[in-house]
């Protein structure tokens, strides 16, 4: 059992999210960053589809009354274990009875922390992502207070084979060992670098005049206090529709830029709603998804238009990356 | 049937259907949706209706998986093409009429805080605003907002109202209400605008059901009025 003994700003239970019952109006949710959440499932020897602990801006404290094989990935909030600075990107195995605490980001937005087996909280239509409005579904519906119990779920064996490698360390007995070797995400560098956020046309690009489509891409956009889980509101240049005109509501989907009349942009994501009646002025690629959610309120932004064709491309290419860094993992543990 | 592809970003497509909120391209909507509810393509991962076009959303790997050739074609291309075919060459086995949901509603009082607004606004009885409210069906057009919540169509005029200046900070769960040429239900306790006109001890969303949303796009829902002991009585029932 894990108990959580600060929560945090803002600290819930997500998966890769919950499919298929858009159409009743249910949010898919999931994790914001989906690839840092992969990552620390692999890591652990789960399967990329369990439920991890998102943390954000700054993370939770929390008491393991178990042995456990953990990771950390995405946003580096200094993770400590017993006052001990942890790696991340990387399998840890921490004694029962060690205390993780997580601090302010120096770096990214959001932190996740998987454990092998999960966090067993029940499956409520399919996923155990939280969905905060709806207070549906991760833990008891809503984001973690101090005192929760989280239980974990059953190991895989292939976390039995990582908790060796992660333990294999000769010299006195600590809290936790970690392996010296660790994983990168697909988009560190484009992070590191600040480089634009790549964005397709959508139905309604041309709702907006060709000027104004090009300052989407010209000007930057600051990520304003007023953004969370639901959404990025941007401020930048004024984006306005060429002409006042009624748009009937209709699907959207993580990534959709829609625009209210006052002229600021909305970058839609994981908790949305599942349809909207603003027209739409781009599309983030589903490869620049998990960068943009690692960006923070007052952080700045660029845009940059690609074609539907790059966009596709880019995303096979990254699942293929993933396949790989599935592959290496897998060898890595069996090569011990 | 007229209609129009487009990509909503890089694993989305819009089935466009027309350009305004009336019965005809509903009935084209609800057309598409059963089409594509007896097919089962890999690659598909669900679909949401709106007022005048069906979004799929697809799974660009399994796309390239379905088509099992060493150069397969942008996974939005062919979808695209396999929706072409779909509605080019085939029409629904079989059109179902819509599910009629029948939704009891106790009006007016605690219940319905703003049917005395409602009737006056609209120099009517409050018992002719019932009336009025209860006299047709309406069509389920879509589902969004919050789960379960159906935007309907086809409300008279006569009992239309603009929504509250300042909105409640509170409106009930089965909260039925009017917003301008509007009417709905409230699936959920939120804050809104609306003029309450009843409510509902039908839940419109419960998570264990499967469907989880008593109403789908497509229905048609009748609302009838019930008394007091009545809306206790289902209460009980649906708890």
């Amino acid at each position: 059992m894990i108990k959580i003994t600060k929560p945090g700003l803002f600290s819930s239970v997500q998966d890769i999210g919950r499919y298929g019952y858009q159409k009743y109006g249910v949010s898919v949710s999931g994790a914001m960053d989906s690839i840092s959440h992969r990552l620390a499932n692999l890591l652990v020897g789960n399967d990329e589809y369990q439920s991890t602990i998102e943390c954000t801006m700054a993370g939770p404290e929390m008491e393991f009354h178990q042995d456990c094989l953990l990771s950390i990935c995405g946003g580096d909030f200094n993770p400590t274990i017993n006052k001990q600075s942890v790696g991340m990107w990387r399998p840890v195995w921490v004694k029962k009875g060690s205390v993780l605490r997580f601090g302010q980001s120096i770096e990214g937005c959001r932190a996740y922390l998987a454990v092998s087996g999960g966090f067993d909280v029940p499956k409520v239509l399919g996923s155990r992502s939280t969905f905060m409005r709806a207070k549906m579904g991760g833990f008891q519906g809503r984001a973690l207070k101090k005192g929760d119990q989280l239980k974990t779920g059953r190991a895989s064996a292939v976390a039995e084979q990582i908790q060796r490698l992660a333990g294999k360390k000769d010299g006195p007995i600590v809290s936790f060992h970690e392996t010296n070797w660790f994983v990168r995400p697909p988009y560190s560098s484009r992070f590191k670098r600040k480089l634009p956020i790549r964005v397709v046309k959508s139905k309604q690009t041309e709702w907006f005049a060709k000027d104004t489509q090009n300052q989407l891409v010209e000007r930057l956009f600051t990520i304003t206090a007023q953004s969370d889980r639901m959404g990025y509101r941007l401020d930048g240049p004024e984006i306005k529709w060429k002409e006042k005109k009624e748009m009937i509501s209709e699907a959207v989907s993580i990534g959709t830029i829609q625009v209210p009349a006052e002229g600021n942009p909305i970058v839609l994501l994981a908790d949305r709603q599942t349809t909207g009646g603003y027209p739409k002025i781009a599309q983030v690629t589903t490869v620049d998804i998990p960068y943009l959610a690692q960006m923070k309120p007052g952080e700045t932004l660029q845009f940059e238009w690609i074609s539907l064709k790059e966009a596709q491309q880019l995303y096979l290419e990254r699942e293929k990356e993933i396949q790989q860094l599935k592959t290496g993992l897998l060898l890595k543990i069996k090569g011990g | 049937m007229k209609y129009q592809l487009y990509p909503l970003g890089d694993q989305a497509i819009v089935i466009d259907l027309g350009d305004s909120i009336n019965k005809d391209i509903h009935q084209r909507v609800r057309t598409v949706m059963l089409q594509l509810d007896e097919q089962s393509f890999d690659w598909m991962i669900e679909y949401v209706s709106s007022f005048t076009s069906v979004t799929i959303y697809y799974d660009p790997i399994k796309v390239i998986k379905a088509q099992s050739c060493s150069s397969p074609t942008l996974p939005y291309d062919f979808v695209a093409q396999t929706i072409n075919r779909l509605l080019q060459t085939s029409e629904p086995k079989r059109i179902t009429d819509p599910q009629v949901v029948e939704i009891p509603v106790l009006y007016g009082g605690k219940a319905g805080p703003d049917l005395k607004e409602v009737a006056q606004y609209n120099r009517l009885a409050p018992k002719e605003v019932i009336d009025i409210h209860t006299s047709k069906a309406y069509f389920v057009y879509m589902i969004g907002f919050a789960p379960g919540f159906p935007y309907l169509g086809g409300m008279s005029k006569r009992i239309a109202m603009p929504r509250k200046p300042t909105p409640r900070l509170s409106i009930p769960a089965g909260s039925v209400g009017i917003a301008g040429e509007q009417t709905g239900i409230y699936p959920i306790a939120t804050p809104g605008g609306w003029q309450i006109i009843g409510q509902t001890p039908v839940k419109l969303f419960t998570p264990s059901y499967s469907p989880p949303s008593l109403l789908q796009a497509g229905d048609s829902i009748r609302f009838t009025s019930i008394t007091a002991e009545e809306f206790e009585a289902l209460g009980d029932k649906h708890d």
